[in-house]
């Protein structure tokens, strides 16, 4: 295969005001493998659906071997050789592997799809990434997580891509299908392919990758050959950014007694014995990688999880609610503001009123009837408590920016008075003077005496807010920081899983052996 | 090499609806044919044919949507308004029959393109645009044949609802007694023109990216966006598809009673009846999953169920309660997998 | 005009687009009949009053309708529902007759509502299959034909007779509309309605019981349609085998057409309302005009989509 460069030059993207790349120059070459890291929100994933067709850029261009190209979807990416393996599959779970495999562009006999050339295709490519024990006719939905990655990995093998895109593509494997991956990365460097892999495992990327790129901040800082940098000096590459926003101070006070108390909690196989206390008046921040089972933590604790294992204690009561609606009833009160405000927090067309009032109507109400004074007055105080900037109360949530719509949403909760708090990722695209009123707000609220667990994709802020933070990782909380301990170093190291002493003392790279991968 | 399960079986794993319909079916035929003081006659077996035509072809209709994850309500209205056409024009020469049996078809699969285009481009929700729609091919129905009535070429007729036998001697194309002929002469018509139409116009478009992307956009739309898949072109095949198998079913309605029919009831009662088959077939609600050969059996399943009520000498009126059962059973079968959601909010999704 | 139609409220813009076609069908059917007989009936308020009574149990049936579809749902059993609750309320008889018709409703809104919330069938086919059953039964229950009972007075009294010369049956729809309108505005369950039917995980999460929400509103639902069914028996003097089936099509037309969303969480119930008027005067201009069933169906058809369309496209500019 001929030798190909792919040239970013310039490359930005906003989303809704908020920047996601800004003026990225990359460049990647066939014959190498090139390992993209970063932190949350760094760009990364940004970055490869720009490259992949998912997404157009708003300024800047990209060429391959100079001639300029620019893709409105993932077919023309794919037409000119570049080609994904998404996270988020992108199979059809009712059709079969052959199916998949040949997708969109099946081979025909007569116009019509020739299934016999279609199998033999799939048990071909199959066999490439020694996955002969797939059956080609088995439907998608039926394989195990692993299996579907690896036909995953089929299907973009199929399209005989010049540049390939991993993006997390070996988090859900085996150990077994880990190294057929490695070995298969290794064999199309040999043919001349150049390999884009973005990962977490800090030792599967020194072990495989011949290249690093470093993001922060929709920003690409560095790229460095294998071994030029020491761990300890990935980290601080990733973390160096600027810190933006102001913390309220944090109290000194002894650990309180726990509130809110969490043993060996699991659920299906996305949290896997997670142990934590909370005490009153304190925020707790977790944090880790995307994905880690801080979610469904959240979740689990707000009484949506069915089949939970283990143990959670609510002021000396045991068992966690069974709903929503028993979550926010009763003596003790917890409250969500849920991941995702535009589908989960708030019925976008309905007016503020009625979203502030959607979880109290109980409290402003005669029997069935609603009475208009005390909502209107309970819409004033929400409104004035939170300082949100609204025109009418009438007007439809969807016309207040981000900010005020999540500011909408813990306001809605602090109609119920709550004791405990969940929040999830509240922050996330809204600006920086409304993340610091909430900022402030969180302390209040802990000095009023609520237990606050915060679940955060930005550490500085974990670092700034928290009395503790609790890391996650495979589902369950594998390191607890305090006090001084808590910094963007300790934070990001122990979300990758790897050794914080190895990482401080500046080991040099390559040395930390391979044992972690695949775990 | 090991050994591999036989696509057969990785089918019957996938959709066990579809198998566990065939057995039911086959047990219920024959034990109907047991109780039958004719039964495994010719006679009994053309008549029974006769009479599950036209439901066969609407449950084939309404698959093509559903499978797609949406909804076509309009299915017995345009049934009714083909078999209204066809009580107009398939009469005269061989070839004003031809061109009449053609402009039937025609018409209900350009009423199908229609529902496609007002569903994708004017974004209405399937359901509601084909209510809407439903309603004006009832409307066209009744301009056409304001009373029951019509005729179609006794030929024709007679031919097409008998057995080969009767269709070879009808048009004199050879000596309808010879040795030879014998071994298939008792096969009825009606159940050739639907196999025909079934084996020969399902199973080819399923072989088509177009038929493909209909099951991918039931089972994941946003992955077949992803892949590239024609989301649009599909979206509108489906409905012309149905609104072509639906013509199907009213031209051979038209044939079987020699006229035109445009009533209302009738038309809903068969869109009714177009669900419960496609569902009793094996076919997804929620989309993705079945055919319209499960449908075939399906439709087949419900008529056999009517038949009983004919040799056990049960009321015919309790007829709807038992189709309203059956359907209900039939939807509630899919339910032990809701209740096993572990993420509750995964039901709202 | 234009500008003023774009800067209303999406909400609003139905309830205008409607009234304006409300006044088109009066002034196309006054030329008519002014040409055509030299007369004006449809300016006559005995001649409108006269319609509104037999619009009454469309508006009944269809303020139901309108509280299952903002939740995103749609009941296709009202016909049935309508006609078994009339059967039993003239089975029944004497004081019993409107009560038990109404427990008719109770029970199918309560049986559609458990399949929908609860065991999360598709209401559009568990209605439909509800639908089925109920008229089986009452195929059954009569053997076919007309029953031979007689409403009662009561049901006669509310369906057909005058006071101060309105007839009652208006009243009483002005009161279900009452009813209706409070309950979606001023209610915990009304707003609690809205939210499901706008984003039933958000409204799950925050806090609303929305199984509860769901089967309560195909009870109201059940209940309405019980009470169109009972009233338009006493209309007729006697219930009678398919009296409901043409209300379907008209109740949910009267719905989209007022603009409530068919996907749920947006509407208002003065658009119902005026969904029905215009269904009502369409129907009469049409009876004056002497149109057949065949074109009374495309015109339905083609007004749904229609108007549809034209919503549509506003929403789409504003987003």
């Amino acid at each position: 295969m001929t030798a190909l460069t792919i040239q970013l030059s310039g490359v930005s993207k906003h989303f809704a005001g908020i920047r996601a790349l800004e003026g990225v120059d990359f460049a990647c070459h066939s014959g190498s493998i090139h390992a993209i890291l970063g932190e949350n929100g760094a760009g990364k994933s940004t970055l490869i659906k720009i490259m992949s067709g998912v997404l157009q850029p708003d300024s800047g261009t990209m060429a391959i071997n100079g001639a300029p190209v620019r893709f409105a979807s993932p077919t023309e990416a794919a037409a000119a050789g570049i080609v994904c393996i998404f996270q988020e599959l992108s199979l059809i779970p009712d059709l079969s592997v052959a199916d998949n495999i040949s997708l969109a562009t099946p081979p025909r006999r007569f116009g019509l799809i020739d299934r016999r050339a279609q199998r033999r295709r799939a048990e071909e490519l199959l066999a490439r990434i020694k996955c002969e024990d797939v059956d080609p006719n088995a439907t998608v939905r039926e394989l195990s997580l692993s299996r579907r990655q690896m036909v995953e990995i089929a299907k973009a093998l199929g399209k005989e891509p010049r540049v390939l895109i991993l993006d997390e593509a070996t988090s859900a494997l085996t150990s077994r299908d880990v190294e057929t991956v490695y070995h298969l990365l290794v064999e199309l460097k040999e043919q001349n392919v150049a390999s884009l892999f973005i990962s977490h495992r800090m030792q599967e990327v020194k072990r495989l990758c011949d290249t690093l790129s470093v993001f922060r901040n929709g920003q690409h800082v560095e790229t460095f050959a294998r071994g030029a940098r020491s761990d300890g000096e990935i980290v601080r590459l990733m973390v160096g950014r600027e810190v933006d926003a102001q913390f309220p101070p944090k109290p000194e006070r002894p650990r309180r007694p726990a509130h809110l108390s969490i043993r060996d909690l699991s659920w299906e196989n996305r949290l896997n014995g997670v142990s934590l206390d909370i005490g009153k008046g304190e925020i707790v921040g977790l944090g880790g990688l995307d994905g880690q089972g801080q979610k469904e933590l959240l979740l689990a604790l707000f009484g949506v999880l069915r089949g939970l294992r283990g143990s959670v204690t609510l002021a000396g009561r045991p068992g966690a609610p069974a709903s929503p609606a028993q979550a926010k009833t009763g003596a003790m009160r917890i409250a969500l503001v849920p991941e995702d405000r535009k589908t989960e927090g708030l019925m976008l067309p309905m007016s503020i009123a009625d979203n502030l009032l959607v979880g109290c109507y109980d409290r402003v109400s005669n029997g069935p009837f609603i009475d208009q004074a005390r909502a209107r007055q309970a819409v004033a105080e929400g409104i004035a408590k939170l300082g949100i900037k609204v025109g009418r109360p009438e007007d439809a949530v969807a016309t207040l920016s981000g900010g005020n719509q999540q500011k909408v949403v813990i306001a809605k909760w602090l109609m119920t008075d709550p004791q405990v708090i969940l929040l999830n990722d509240p922050t996330r695209g809204i600006d920086v003077g409304t993340k610091q009123e909430l900022y402030r707000l969180m302390r209040e609220l802990a000095d009023e005496g609520k237990a606050i667990l915060f679940y955060s994709t930005d550490y500085a802020e974990l670092i700034g807010c928290c009395d503790r933070v609790a890391v996650m990782y495979g589902g369950a909380v594998i390191a607890e920081l305090e006090g001084e301990a808590i910094s963007e170093e300790a934070i990001v190291a122990a979300s990758l899983n790897v050794d914080t002493r190895t990482a401080a003392h500046d080991a040099p790279v390559g040395a930390v052996a391979a044992a972690a991968v695949g775990a | 090499m090991n050994a591999r399960p036989s696509p057969v079986l990785a089918g019957v794993r996938h959709n066990p609806g579809f198998a566990i319909a065939l057995v039911l079916f086959g047990a219920l035929y024959l034990v109907y044919n047991m109780m039958h003081p004719r039964g495994f006659s010719g006679a009994v077996l053309i008549q029974n044919v006769n009479e599950s035509v036209a439901i066969v072809f609407l449950a084939m209709a309404q698959t093509v949507p559903v499978l797609m994850g949406g909804l076509d309500l309009s299915v017995g209205a345009i049934m009714t308004l083909t078999n209204c056409i066809a009580s107009e024009l398939v009469i005269g020469t061989p070839g004003q029959i031809a061109f009449g049996m053609a402009a039937t078809l025609a018409s209900g699969t350009a009423f199908g393109l229609m529902n496609g285009l007002i569903v994708v481009y004017g974004r209405l929700q399937p359901i509601i645009a084909t209510l809407a729609t439903g309603a004006i091919a009832m409307g066209l129905a009744l301009f056409i044949r304001p009373k029951p009535g019509g005729r179609v070429d006794d030929d024709i007729s007679w031919a097409l609802t008998n057995d080969l036998y009767e269709l070879v001697a009808t048009y004199g194309w050879f000596d309808a007694d010879a040795g030879w002929f014998q071994p298939v002469a008792w096969i009825p018509v009606p159940l050739i023109i639907l196999v025909v139409i079934a084996f020969g116009v399902w199973l080819p478009f399923r072989r088509t990216v177009t038929g493909r992307t209909i099951y991918a956009i039931g089972s994941a739309e946003g992955a077949a966006f992803m892949s590239g898949l024609p989301i649009e072109r599909a979206k509108i095949a489906a409905f012309t598809l149905a609104g072509f198998f639906a013509s199907c079913g009213g031209l051979y309605l038209a044939i079987q009673t020699s006229s035109g029919n445009a009533d209302i009831t009738q038309a809903g009662a068969y869109t009714l009846n177009s669900i419960a088959a496609v569902v009793i077939g094996g076919t997804s609600l929620l989309g993705g999953v079945g055919g319209a050969i499960g449908s075939l059996v399906g439709a087949l399943i419900l008529r056999v169920i009517s038949f009983y009520f004919r040799i056990l000498s049960i009321d015919p009126l309790l007829q709807p309660l038992v189709e309203g059962v059956v359907l209900l059973t039939a939807v509630s079968l899919g339910v032990f997998r809701t209740l096993q959601v572990k993420n509750r909010l995964d039901l709202f999704r | 005009m234009t500008l003023a139609i774009a800067s209303l409220k999406p909400e609003d813009k139905p309830v205008v687009l409607a009234s304006a076609f409300v006044l088109v069908i009066l002034l196309v059917g006054t030329v008519y009949t002014l040409a055509t007989q030299g007369t004006a009936p449809l300016l006559s308020p005995q001649y409108l009053v006269q319609q509104l009574q037999t619009g009454s149990f469309l508006g009944i049936a269809a303020a139901g309708m309108m509280v299952v579809i903002l939740l995103g749902h749609i009941d296709l059993s009202i016909p049935w529902t309508m006609t078994a609750a009339a059967m039993m309320a003239t089975t029944v008889g004497g004081d019993m007759a409107i009560p038990v018709g109404i427990a008719v409703g109770v029970a199918v809104g309560l049986f559609n509502g458990i399949g929908v919330a609860y065991l999360r069938i598709p209401s559009m086919i568990f209605t439909l299959g509800v639908d089925s059953v109920m008229r089986g039964l009452m195929v059954a229950h009569t053997g076919g034909f007309a029953p031979q009972d007689a409403a009662t007075p009561l049901m006669r009294f509310f369906a057909a007779e005058r006071v101060l010369g309105v007839p009652v049956a208006i009243f009483v729809w002005l009161a279900v509309s009452v009813v209706i309108a409070v309950m979606l505005r001023r209610t915990a369950f009304g707003r609690a309605v809205y939210a499901t039917g706008n984003r039933e995980a958000a409204a799950y999460l925050s806090g609303i019981r929305t199984r509860l929400v769901i089967l309560g509103a195909f009870v109201v639902c059940g209940i309405c349609a019980a009470l169109a069914g009972v009233l338009l028996a006493g209309y007729s003097a006697k219930a009678y085998q398919g009296m409901g089936t043409p209300f379907l099509l008209p109740a949910i037309a009267a719905v989209v057409i007022g603009g409530t969303r068919i996907l749920g969480g947006q509407g208002r119930y003065v658009g119902t309302l005026i969904g029905v008027v215009l269904i009502v005067l369409l129907n009469s201009v049409l009876s004056i005009m002497q149109m057949p069933e065949a074109g009374r169906q495309v015109i339905y058809g083609s007004v749904i989509i229609g108007m549809l369309l034209v919503y549509g496209r506003g929403a789409r500019v504003t987003s």
